[in-house]
């Protein structure tokens, strides 16, 4: 279960640079896709991989890439979401410090099957010196031939650039990276219409996340069919996942789909269990955005089966029992952490990070924050715990972008499956202020 | 929103004006946008502008770059306000952004944060009255794996303890680490 199609060389000295980059095979994709094959090609291999958008939503990649309309003398675009802002998730950070050339490669290939002759790169602003690699690395693959006119004489021309944000969660939704793109405060747009259609400038835009754009790269190389091997159903190929908490080691892994939770948190090759020997108490498996889950369902799911780390077993038994991959934040708590604590600082993540542009939004989320403030500080009642669920409903699917919904999923989550924890930050307020409540009854019985 | 022990806003009596290098470089920014299309540029202008004017945008450093971008000033303040990196207030000569959010939590950002504040004799938010650091907080900036942490200028100091954060204060204080 250890092959790896992006981090196969990540740790090789100097794999920044082009030269030992394309010693290692680099850049094959450019020269396969650019002289054998069409753009229209290029397309179908991707559909065949099976690869589903890497950032979040789980889109299928090729299907996204059809939608792209193209009007007659039209520029299109293809822009690179490295706004990489959801808690939990640093795995595109390493992705573009370590191999800067994937993410050019990758994107190379791409723009030739979308027929973009200009594309960026857009970074959140904390990333400047990442900004910094992959400027360097561009202007060598401008100084080699592989940027620029007439790409290995195929005729195809691409300019790629960078672009950093300022500091704002919402720009990593599609429509407000557009927005930043241009130079605007990062506010959603209603949809439609979509990118695909409309997007930076007015003109059809595929937005795609930094991994999606990088396993672009062994997909042309070894064929789509051959990608779609690797994994169990619907959910192909490899994925990266950031594992982050209280992990014996955390830190940025490559895992073939269809692998086991349990080998993923305590086996050798991987986290190698919870940090000091405690005990797993809860885990938020794809980013803060999820549904957390109690330690009961995290390694089996309620029908008793295993968990795996695909698309469809994280997310077995809907929301009442399972969550998503999201964008692979795995975060895992130990017994000694707070769930009152834990969602209420995710609460002032959203309040923090909403744009303010709907009401339900921007006033939910600050009403969500200050109850769940008042219920972790001994200041809640009962129906403190009855009010978030209503303003969760209220919130829900009532909002221009996803954000909404990222802002209700966790709160409701946690009470779900916590709720004697939260009761009990009311019954025991002055104790709930010197100790944590510990590991639920249902875990502690099995 | 932040305080300060000493009047800093005093740094920008002479109106800002980038050299002639910079100025150059932020043309340059602007026509990696196709033609008419460089309003694009304008955040990545304002971090130059933060960097090159004290670490913070004054109206004067907005209306200069609105001027620059050749754009409305609310079309920069509108900008410089949403985004959370941009300072609005004058700032010390280090600014420490400490990761607040859960996955840093969970491995003690907390106590890194406090441990700063009785370090320094400042609350987040504020700056040491010698001007040189100020602290403050911010959401996930993609370390989670590495955490505790702290982000200075273009720098991440990753898997904080006390004792590191004693190091990195007393090197940023003699200067051997850049800004």
């Amino acid at each position: 279960m250890a092959r790896k199609l992006l981090l196969e060389h990540d740790s090789v000295p100097g794999i920044e640079t082009f030269e030992v980059y394309r010693k290692h095979g680099g850049y094959r994709s450019v020269e396969k896709a650019l002289k054998k094959m069409s753009p229209q090609e290029v397309v179908e291999e991707v559909q065949k991989s099976g690869l589903r958008g890497r950032g979040g939503a789980g889109f299928p990649t090729g299907m996204k890439w059809s939608f792209l309309a193209k009007p007659e003398g039209v520029p299109r675009y293809l822009l690179c979401n490295a706004d990489e802002s959801e808690p939990g998730t640093f795995k595109d950070r390493y992705l573009m410090e370590k191999l800067p050339h994937l993410l050019i490669e990758g994107m190379i290939v791409s723009s030739y099957a979308l027929g973009a002759n200009l594309s960026y790169i857009y970074i959140r602003g904390e990333y400047m010196w990442i900004l910094d690699i992959l400027e360097k690395a561009i202007d060598e693959a401008y100084a080699k031939g592989f940027l620029g006119k007439n790409i290995l004489g195929s005729g195809f021309d691409l300019d790629l650039r960078v672009a950093p944000g300022g500091g704002a969660y919402i720009c990593g939704e599609e429509t407000a990276l557009i927005e930043s793109l241009e130079g605007k405060r990062g506010n959603p747009r209603m949809k439609p219409p979509f990118p695909a259609v409309k997007g930076l400038w007015g003109c059809p835009t595929v937005v795609n996340n930094v991994e999606t754009l990088m396993a672009v790269v062994p997909i042309i190389n070894e064929g789509g069919d051959e990608y779609a091997k690797i994994g169990v159903g619907k959910s192909t190929g490899t994925k990266l996942i950031s594992a982050g908490g209280n992990l014996a080691r955390p830190g940025v892994y490559e895992l073939e789909m269809g692998l086991s939770v349990e080998e993923f948190i305590y086996g050798d090759d991987w986290c190698r269990g919870i940090a000091n020997g405690k005990k797993l108490k809860a885990c938020v498996p794809g980013g803060s955005s999820v549904p957390i889950l109690p330690a009961h369902l995290v390694t089996k799911t309620a029908a008793g089966e295993d968990r795996l780390m695909t698309y469809e077993s994280l997310a077995d038994g809907g929301f009442a029992t399972g969550s998503m991959l999201g964008s692979g934040g795995f975060i895992v708590f130990d017994e000694d952490q707070c769930i009152v604590r834990n969602t209420w600082n995710f609460a002032r993540f959203y309040a923090h990070e909403s744009c303010g542009q709907c009401s339900p939004c921007r006033e939910g989320t600050g009403w969500m924050e200050k109850v769940l403030n008042r219920l972790e500080h001994g200041q809640g009642n009962l129906r403190d715990i009855d009010l978030l669920e209503e303003i969760n409903k209220k919130i829900e699917g009532n909002t221009i972008c996803p954000l909404g919904d990222a802002a209700a999923w966790p709160v409701a989550a946690a009470i779900r499956h916590f709720r004697e924890e939260f009761e009990w930050h009311v019954s025991h307020r002055e104790e709930s202020q010197t100790r944590n409540y510990g590991l639920l009854k249902e875990s502690l019985v099995g | 929103m932040s305080s300060t022990h000493v009047d800093l806003s005093k740094r920008h009596s002479e109106t800002p004006c980038f050299s002639a290098e910079k100025l150059a470089e932020a043309q340059k920014l602007m026509s990696l946008y196709p033609e008419g299309k460089h309003k694009s540029a304008l955040i990545r202008i304002l971090h130059m502008a933060e960097e090159e004017f004290g670490g913070w945008l004054s109206i004067e450093t907005m209306d200069y770059v609105a001027g620059i971008v050749n754009i409305e000033p609310i079309e920069v303040y509108e900008v410089a306000s949403f985004y959370t990196m941009f300072n609005l207030d004058p700032v010390g000569n280090y600014v420490f952004e400490v990761c607040r959010t859960g996955p840093c939590m969970l491995v003690g950002s907390d106590n890194i944060i406090s441990y700063i504040e009785n370090k320094l004799d400042i609350k987040v938010g504020e700056t040491t009255k010698d001007g040189m650091f100020t602290l403050k907080t911010a959401e996930c900036l993609g370390a989670c794996g590495y955490a505790p942490m702290l982000q200075c200028g273009k720098k991440y100091h990753e898997h904080l303890t006390n004792e590191k954060v004693d190091e990195l204060i007393a090197a940023y204080r003699s200067g051997e680490l850049p800004k």
